[in-house]
Formats: C-alpha cells, structure tokens, sequence
C-alpha cells in the first residue's frame, strides 16, 4: 500500500531492513535460544546512526519523527521483536529528557543516545503494573541531592542500559501528584540490578529489575519538576506506544512471510497449502489485519509528527490494536504451519512468543482500553 | 594521512546462464555492483581513518554510470570521490588501467596509502594493485590480512602466503591490495546517505589528469582479446544409485578396481 | 574507431545484445547501440551478427617488435631453497613452446642456497640463468622484480612465464610494468598461433563462467601466469644437459623497500594440500562446523589431505589455507571426493582437473557432477559414514 513515505523515509526503512536480514536473521534463533542480548546489532544500528532518528539535530541527531521511527522498528521486529524492542525501550528511556529536560540535561545525556548509548525507562514496580500511581520507590531530598529507595521491576534494557529515567515518590502523603522523573545513570553508587528474568518471548530482551538502595542522585538530573512525574509518564508513554505498535505489526508482516512461505511450498493432499480454501481464508484474514495495524500505526505516527497536542487516545489504539491483530496473526501463522510450525527450526513459534508480551506492556490493553472509553464519555459532539 | 581507494564497478553476478541452442548469454537485469573484494579495501582505509585521522577518498575508472558505486563509497565512509571517465580510457587492459589510475593518484596529491583489492569478481587478474605500484614507484603488498600499525611513515602489516602469514614492514607512500579476511565490512549509515546524496563527484577525464592517449585504453593495452567462448561442459558423471550402502559398496568396488584405494 | 554498429545493415533483431557477454549492447530505437566504455573489442557481437553490421578496426598496431625477442623464459619459483612444483610444470609447457617457436628454453630462478638446479635442465631447459645470493634470502620482492627486469632487457625472451602463486602474482604484474608489455593471468592454455607465431592466452573470466583467448600482439616479452597444477610436469630426463649461468646480483641497482619481519606457519593440517595425492572437501551441505569431523574422519581413513570449497571458509569453519577455488589452491590430486559441494564454477575452477573426482550431494542438479567421475545423490550425513567405515575395513 502507498503510505507517502518521503525519500528520507525510505532509506531508513530500506536501511533498517538491510540490517535486520544481513545481520539480525542469520543470528535471531541463537539469541533466542541463548537468551544474549543482540550488542553486537545494537552497535550495527548506532554504526548505521539509527538511534540518531529520534533525537533532535543540535544534539547530533537527524532530527526524525514518529514515523521515522515506527519504519525503523517494524523493519527491525519483522526479522526479530526482541531486537527492535531493545532499539526502542531507548526511545522510550530517551523521550523523558527530549520532551522535559533542561537544556543541561539535553546537552549531556541526547548526544550519547544519538551515539549508541542504551538507555531505559523504569516505572512499573512490585506493587504497581497497571495500578501504576502505587508506586512506592521514594526519592528524599538532601542537600546532596535525591536519595532514591526502592526496586523498579521488569524493566526492559535493564542492566545494559547505560541511562535509566527513573520514577520516584518525592512526597510520599500526595499520591501520584507526588512522583518525579529523574535520570539515573549506571554505576552510580547505590543503584544495582535484579536477577534477568525469563521470559515466556523476546527472549533476546534484557528485563531486569532496577535496585536502589540509597542511591544519590544529583540535584541536577530531577526531569521537570518535583511533582510531575506522572505527567512526564503519561506523555512519555504517548510517544513511544506507536512504536510498539510498530513492534506488533513488524511481528505480524513476519509471520504473514513466515506462514505464506511454508503454505507455498508444503504439499498436502497432492497441492500446496496455498491452494486449500480453508489456509487462504486464513492467510487473507492474516494479510488484512496486518495491514490494517500498519495503516493505523503510521497515521497516528503522522497524527503526532503533524504537531497534534493531545494525541493519547489514537497512541492507545494503536498499540491496542495492532498488539492485538500480532497475537491473532502468529497464533494463525503456527495454526496454518502445522506441526512444522509448533517446532523451534521454524520461525513463527518464537513470533507467537514475542508477541503475547505487546499486549501486556507500556499500558496492558485492558487499561487502554479504559482510557479511550473514558475518552469517549467526555467527548461531546463529533470529533471526526 | 591521505588514503586513496581504488573502485571498480562489475556485473552483479559473475553466474552467466547460456542459451544452450543459441550459445548466447541470457541477460536477464544482472545489476552493477562494486566488486566485492574493493568494498574490503574501501572499509579497511576508513578504519585507518578513524584509527590515524585523515581522508578516504574513493577513486574508480568506468563508465558515468560507475558514479553509484562511488556515492555509495561515501555513505560508507569515503570523504570524498572522483570518477575517471573519458572514451580514451575504454578496452584499458590492466597496464592501461594502473597507468590512467597513477595519474589520477598523482593530480590526488600527497597520497599516503592507496588501497585495492585483491582482485576484481570479472576480470580475476589481481594485476592492477601491482602494477599501478610501479606506476607510482613506491612500494608494493599483496593479500594484506591486517594493518597492525603505521607509525612515523612506517606501515606494519600482516599479509597472507599460501602456507601462513608474514608480517613486512614498508615505508609510505605505499600500495597494498588487500583480502577479506582483513575485516567485515560496514553497512551504510543514515549520515553517510545524506552526504552521499549532496556530494559533487568531480568527473576527470584524460586531460585533466595529463593522460596522454596513446597510452590509455585500449590504444595504450599491450593485450587484446581475440575470442570468448563459453566452456562446454556436457560431461556427465557415472551415477551411482540406490540406497546408501548399495553407493557405498559400489563406490569402494570402483575405488579399489582403478587401485584408487 | 574501434567498434562500430552499420545502422543500415542493422535490423534490430538483439542477437547481439545477448551474444555480447559483458552487457553492452542495447537496441534503442531500432538499431543496435553499443557501450564503447565497456567494450574490449571480443568481438562476440561481430561473430553473432548475421547481417554482419557490426565492423571492429584495428586499433593495435600488428606488427611484432622487431624481431630481436627469442627464447621461452620460465620463472622458476623457489622457497627456502627448494624449488616449487609449479616451476617444472611450466618448463613441460614451455618446453613444447618453445619447440614449436624453435628456440631456447630458459630457466630463471633467484634465490639463497637454490638446492637441485640440474632438475630444471633435466625437466628441459637448454639454459638456465640463476641468481644465488644470500642477499635474496628473505624473499622481498623488489629485488626480484629490479632483477628480472634487468635480465629481460639485456637477454630480450619474447616469452616469460610464471607461476600465479602468491608471489608471482605479485612481484610478475610488476616486471611486466616495468617492461611495458602485456601480461595475462591465470592462464589455463597456452599455445602458438601459427601463422604470427604469437602466444595464444587461454584465461577464465567472470569466475570462471566465460574463457577469453588474448594475445600481445606488438610489445615484448609476451608474458603469462600459470596457476599451480593446471599443467602437468612432465617426466625428467636426467641426461639432458644444459647451461647454468650463474649471474650477478646487482644489489647496488636494488634497494629492497619492504622488509619480512616474521613468518609465522600455519600448521594446523599435516598433509599438505597442494601435494595431497587424495583431498577430501567439505561444503556448505555440511551444515554445522562441528560436521566438518566426517570429513577428517573420511580423510584419515583415505589418507588425504582435508579441503573445503569457499563458504565453510568465510563462515569460520575451517581455516583459509584449506580453501580450494579460484580464490583459493588449485589442486589436482589423483583422487578429489567433494561432500556437500555443489559445484560453484569458482570452486571447480581449483579442483576439477583431478584425475578422479567423486561427488556425494542430495541436489541431483548440482553442477559438481558435470565434473565428477562418480557421482553418489543422497545424504551425506549417512553416506559418508558408512564409506569411512567400509574404507577402513578394508
């Protein structure tokens, strides 16, 4: 389908693909198996200045939008999720300091993402997953600087992750009106890491928890102000929930390749899969839902890079959706594989893995879908 | 240090399917590439580069259309690229083509280290990287596997023999012709792109680079092809069928009747 | 004018755009139009045209040098004293050459403590020019090149021919730059027109997939490379007497700019490849580097040597002096067994010369059994096995 990508569109997603097949697909069931996080492809990608897409060029980056980045992340899932999840948690760990840091802030961490540096996002905790505001890591005020008590769980990049944007209680009596976001950075005495977790996909994925323990934090590195955190992470969460929805449909054009591939060159009943009503009907309905999440993903993409100022409930859907349409499609893409389909040597069973995580994280779709219903109460008269 | 790297631009696969009546090529849309074993020599000088500081800059005799390889020699790292084209320099053999190529070296200007592959995918000789040393009269390595240091002018390399390696020393300017095992070469960078895609490519022809004609292309070629063909291979080998241990004890009968074993 | 379309005899009907094996002809508006930039004057177009619209001039001026060039030279190679295998394949060549040409065959061989020179006249050079000196004993090229230069000036050969090994095609392109004359690379047929009494150079192109046939027409020595094994040496005749010429080295003419500071061996195979009488090489079909034991196993039980064609080589399986291709040896072993080899022009290029060749592949299409003497299709993991079993039965 034509989605009018401009000719610097294209060379990233052409880019993109290139590393994704000439050095992600001859490595991705190895690092699946071995669970090893991808530093030599996460290096390729800074080589090729990827992560400078997202990051504004007077901090030596290209200056990239939304879209840009969804192209670059579907390229990058449709060979492995657990890859382009790794690429993008540092968007996500980034967006804090682009969207509220001082110029200071900017000056001194943008430049090292731009250049490779990983970076990471820790909200979610124990106690809080999508009771998000029951955070309970505390950030105390010193003289010295903030003192930060507590443990961030399942936090994707942890442990390889050079820069962490951090969420914290500084008054503890105000609820979520008393969290602030402030960057931490690895090595800073006080703040260690969890074990890795296994996980049931994206297994190439480092998720650790986040350990502090009077960790002191420079004055210097509070995101925004005292108080805001919330608000920091709502927004956040704005930007980057297109790229998951890139994520998912990246999974599904894998696994739409993956299933037409084998259903075109298996015989069954003296034909090829391909051939049978039943596996077309299945593989038509794949194609559609692919599609569909790709529209919906680029046009909130473009919603956003159009300087849209509110733009959650679309950020929502499509990440709703297009993590939906992943589970459905992967699921389908095993079905229709068969046997084959259910064993390790074939790709689609890890994609069926990988994507069941993309309904769950950066919002579960319950909680989105919440949110768009709460949209949709408030809203009076026609917004289309 | 200023380091000139030599392109060429070849048919994309070497893998020529031939009509079988006719005796005639199929063409069916083989595209351009650069020979593989340059894009080594380009990726080894921008690691020198990066490693010593200086210029990379990107240099190849073709036809106008040998500009791409070029501008991807940029989005690869090339600071800067030439392209020598002229009618004169048409049919060069390799003495033709390391004679046009040193006098582009030589308008560069303050060269430290040219760098050439091995050898390209169509032509096969490996001629030019040594001839177009003499050309320049400087100092010649073949099949370098690794640059371990240049220091003071002084270039430290290791370099493959058949049965091993050496390790020789050269005082710059030099020429080597370098294999794959030097390194991996990058992919393009988004940076790179977008300076490709600005950059002015400068064309010289045999004039401006003092080339005097009798001495380029084909006029200047001391050899000339006089016949191609395409080698026949109608030779079948004997078959042995069945199952694995009815191959295998044929196999060994035949193996001990010719006393291979 | 070097090649020309005659639009009025052209009737656009493209058999020359597929005759031309480079590419360069288009018919665009009727007529044929063809891409001189590219164009080495082949003249495979001129030949598919059956309206002969296509004329070729003669640019290179035919006429010989002036007669003066005689004698066949071959580089005799030597490493560490010994010399090389390929040497006495080139003087069997050079020696019906020179017949043919009627004059002498002459042996130029430099070295420090050059062992066995009389094989050189016993494999039939009449004369053999020698440089022994203990200054060459490192081997560094610009000796040899200001050195054969100097003697190809002074004694005028209109052949010289040496080995493409590793050195040859180093230190010969630049002799042949020096001289100013045409060198031709990898030659696998050498021969004497008759009529000009020129050298006929038979070389693969393209990897392999196309030969060309070149000649030097004006300027002297005519020089070519040979690989290894392409030619088989003949048998020597210990009777045969000739001429040793010890020359002088001028080393106050020479200034070596390159220095050999180490040589480290690579050991790790016993039996070495080029003099293997039986390889046997592992391909891309074996799958998994760890596979590669069925093929040492195999050629322990054959007492061979252990090759491989060149993708196991670039994955890391097994190292580069195993590699047996056009980028890698040329062998010609009494027995070569290809496993899981499919028989890339490039591959067969360094192997398909071997007296028997035996191919084990599940694709029945692999052109490796175009060359094979045997072939066995099926799986290897189950062939291969059972013959090391058998062999070592017995």
């Amino acid at each position: 389908m034509e989605y009018f990508l401009t000719e610097q569109q294209k060379t990233m997603k052409a880019l993109a693909r290139r590393i994704a097949e000439e050095r992600v697909l001859p490595v991705r069931a190895e690092l699946d198996e071995k669970e090893e996080f991808p530093w030599a492809i996460m290096k390729d990608l800074a080589d090729s200045d990827l992560f400078r897409i997202f990051v504004p060029e007077q901090y030596d980056g290209l200056g990239g939008g939304s879209l840009d980045l969804c192209l670059v992340v579907e390229e990058l899932s449709c060979v492995c999720s657990a890859v382009a999840v790794s690429y993008a948690a540092t968007a996500l760990g980034a967006y804090a300091i682009l969207l509220y840091g001082s110029e200071e802030q900017k000056q001194k961490y943008l430049p090292q993402i731009a250049a490779g540096k990983l970076a990471a996002f820790g909200l979610t905790e124990p106690t809080a997953g999508s009771d998000a505001s029951n955070i309970k890591t505390t950030a105390q005020k010193t003289p010295e600087g903030y003192i930060l008590n507590g443990t961030k769980q399942f936090i994707t990049n942890g442990g390889e992750a050079d820069i962490y944007t951090v969420i914290a209680l500084t008054d503890k009596t105000k609820g979520a009106r008393g969290a602030s976001a402030f960057i931490v950075e690895k090595g800073m005495p006080g703040f260690t890491f969890g074990k890795k977790e296994k996980k049931m996909g994206i297994r190439a994925s480092s998720t650790r928890e986040l350990v502090f323990r009077n960790c002191l934090v420079p004055a210097d590195n509070l995101v925004g102000r005292e108080g805001a955190g919330f608000i920091v992470v709502m927004r956040v969460l704005d930007y980057s929930r297109p790229g998951i929805g890139a994520q998912a449909v990246g999974i599904c054009q894998g696994a739409l390749e993956a299933a037409v591939d084998y259903t075109r060159q298996r015989i069954q009943f003296g034909q090829p899969l391909i051939s049978l009503p039943v596996v077309q009907q299945m593989l038509a309905n794949m194609d559609i839902k692919t599609e569909a999440a790709r529209a919906l993903v680029y046009s909130v993409a473009k919603t956003i890079d159009s300087g849209a100022k509110s733009f959650t409930e679309e950020s929502a859907m499509a990440k709703v959706f297009a993590s939906d349409m992943a589970m459905q499609v992967t699921t389908d893409a095993v079905q229709v594989c068969g046997g084959a389909g259910y064993m390790r040597d074939y790709p689609v069973e890890k994609m069926m893995r990988d994507a069941k995580i993309t309904q769950i994280y950066e919002g579960s779709n319950e909680v989105l879908r919440n949110a768009i219903a709460i949209e949709l109460r408030k809203r009076k008269g026609r917004t289309a | 240090m200023n380091i000139a790297v030599c392109l060429k631009q070849v048919p994309g696969t070497t893998e020529v399917k031939i009509d079988p009546v006719k005796n005639t090529l199929i063409r069916q849309g083989i595209k351009n590439i650069t020979n593989p074993f340059d894009t080594y020599a380009l990726e080894e000088g921008v690691r020198l580069k990066e490693r010593f500081g200086g210029r990379v800059t990107a240099l190849s005799m073709g036809p106008p259309q040998a500009v791409e390889i070029l501008r991807e020699a940029i989005t690869l790292g090339a600071d800067d690229a030439v392209l020598l084209s002229d009618v004169a320099f048409a049919g060069a053999d390799t003495w033709a083509t390391s004679y046009t190529l040193g006098k582009a070296v030589r308008k560069l200007n303050n060269i430290d280290l040219v760098i050439c592959g091995r050898q390209t995918i169509d032509g096969d000789t490996g001629q030019v990287g040594p001839e177009l040393a003499e050309m320049l009269g400087v100092p010649f390595i073949a099949y370098v596997s690794k640059v371990e240091d240049i220091k003071t002018g002084l270039l430290r390399v290791q370099r493959m023999v058949e049965d091993g390696y050496e390790t020789i020393e050269a005082h710059l300017p030099a020429v080597i012709t370098v294999v794959k095992e030097i390194n991996k070469p990058r992919l393009p960078s988004l940076r790179g792109q977008m300076k490709a895609k600005s950059a002015q490519i400068p064309t010289w022809t045999a004039q401006d680079i003092g080339v005097e004609k009798e001495r380029a292309g084909l006029a200047g070629s001391a050899t000339q092809v006089v016949k191609v063909f395409f080698p026949q291979r109608t030779h079948r080998a004997e078959m042995l069928k069945g199952e694995p241990s009815t191959q295998v004890e044929a196999l060994v009968e035949k193996l001990r009747e010719a006393k291979l074993v | 004018m070097a090649i020309r379309v005659v639009k009025e005899k052209c009737t656009g009907c493209e058999t020359c755009v597929s005759a031309c094996p480079f590419g360069l002809i288009d018919v665009i508006d009727g007529t044929a139009r063809i891409k001189v930039e590219g164009c080495n004057l082949c003249g495979a177009c001129k030949d598919a045209c059956a309206f002969e619209a296509i004329e070729i001039g003669k640019l290179v001026a035919e006429a010989p040098a002036t007669g003066e060039h005689h004698g066949v030279w071959v580089f005799a190679e030597q490493r560490n004293g010994e010399i090389k295998g390929v040497a006495y394949e080139l003087l069997a060549k050079g020696r019906k050459l020179a017949d043919t040409l009627k004059t002498e065959l002459c042996a130029v061989c430099f070295g420090a403590g050059v062992r066995n020179v009389d094989s050189l006249t016993a494999a039939g050079a009449d004369k053999v020019y020698l440089i022994d000196t203990t200054l060459l004993m490192n081997q560094t090229e610009d000796p040899y090149v200001a050195e054969l230069t100097r003697l190809a000036r002074e004694y005028k050969p209109e052949v010289i021919l040496a080995g493409a090994t590793p050195f040859g095609r180093s230190f010969f392109p630049r002799v042949a730059a020096q001289l100013h004359t045409g060198l031709t690379a990898d030659c696998t047929g050498l021969d004497i027109e008759p009529e000009k009494k020129l050298l006929l150079q038979t070389r693969p192109t393209f990897g392999g997939n196309i030969m060309a046939i070149i000649i030097c027409p004006a300027k002297r020595p005519q020089m070519s490379t040979v690989r290894p094994r392409v030619f088989r040496r003949g048998v020597p005749d210990l009777s045969r007497k000739g001429q040793i010429v010890r020359v002088d080295f001028k080393k106050e003419a020479v200034t070596a700019r390159t220095k050999l500071l180490n040589f480290v061996a690579d050991i790790s195979e016993k039996v070495k490849l080029e003099d293997a009488d039986t390889i046997v090489s592992g391909g891309r079909g074996l799958g998994k580097p760890e596979n590669f034991h069925l093929i040492r196993e195999l050629a322990a039980a054959l007492g061979a040597a252990v090759g491989s064609s060149r993708p196991p080589v670039d994955e890391g399986w097994i190292s580069y002096p195993h590699q047996v291709g056009q980028t890698g040896k040329t062998v010609c072993p009494k027995l070569y067994v290809a496993v899981g080899i499919s028989g890339a022009v490039q591959h067969l290029a360094g192997m398909q010369t071997s007296d028997c060749i035996i191919a084990i592949n599940d694709d029945p299409d692999a052109p490796i059994f175009q060359v094979a003497t045997w072939g066995l299709v099926g799986d290897l993991f189950k062939i291969v096995p059972m013959l090391t079993e058998k062999l070592k039965g017995s």
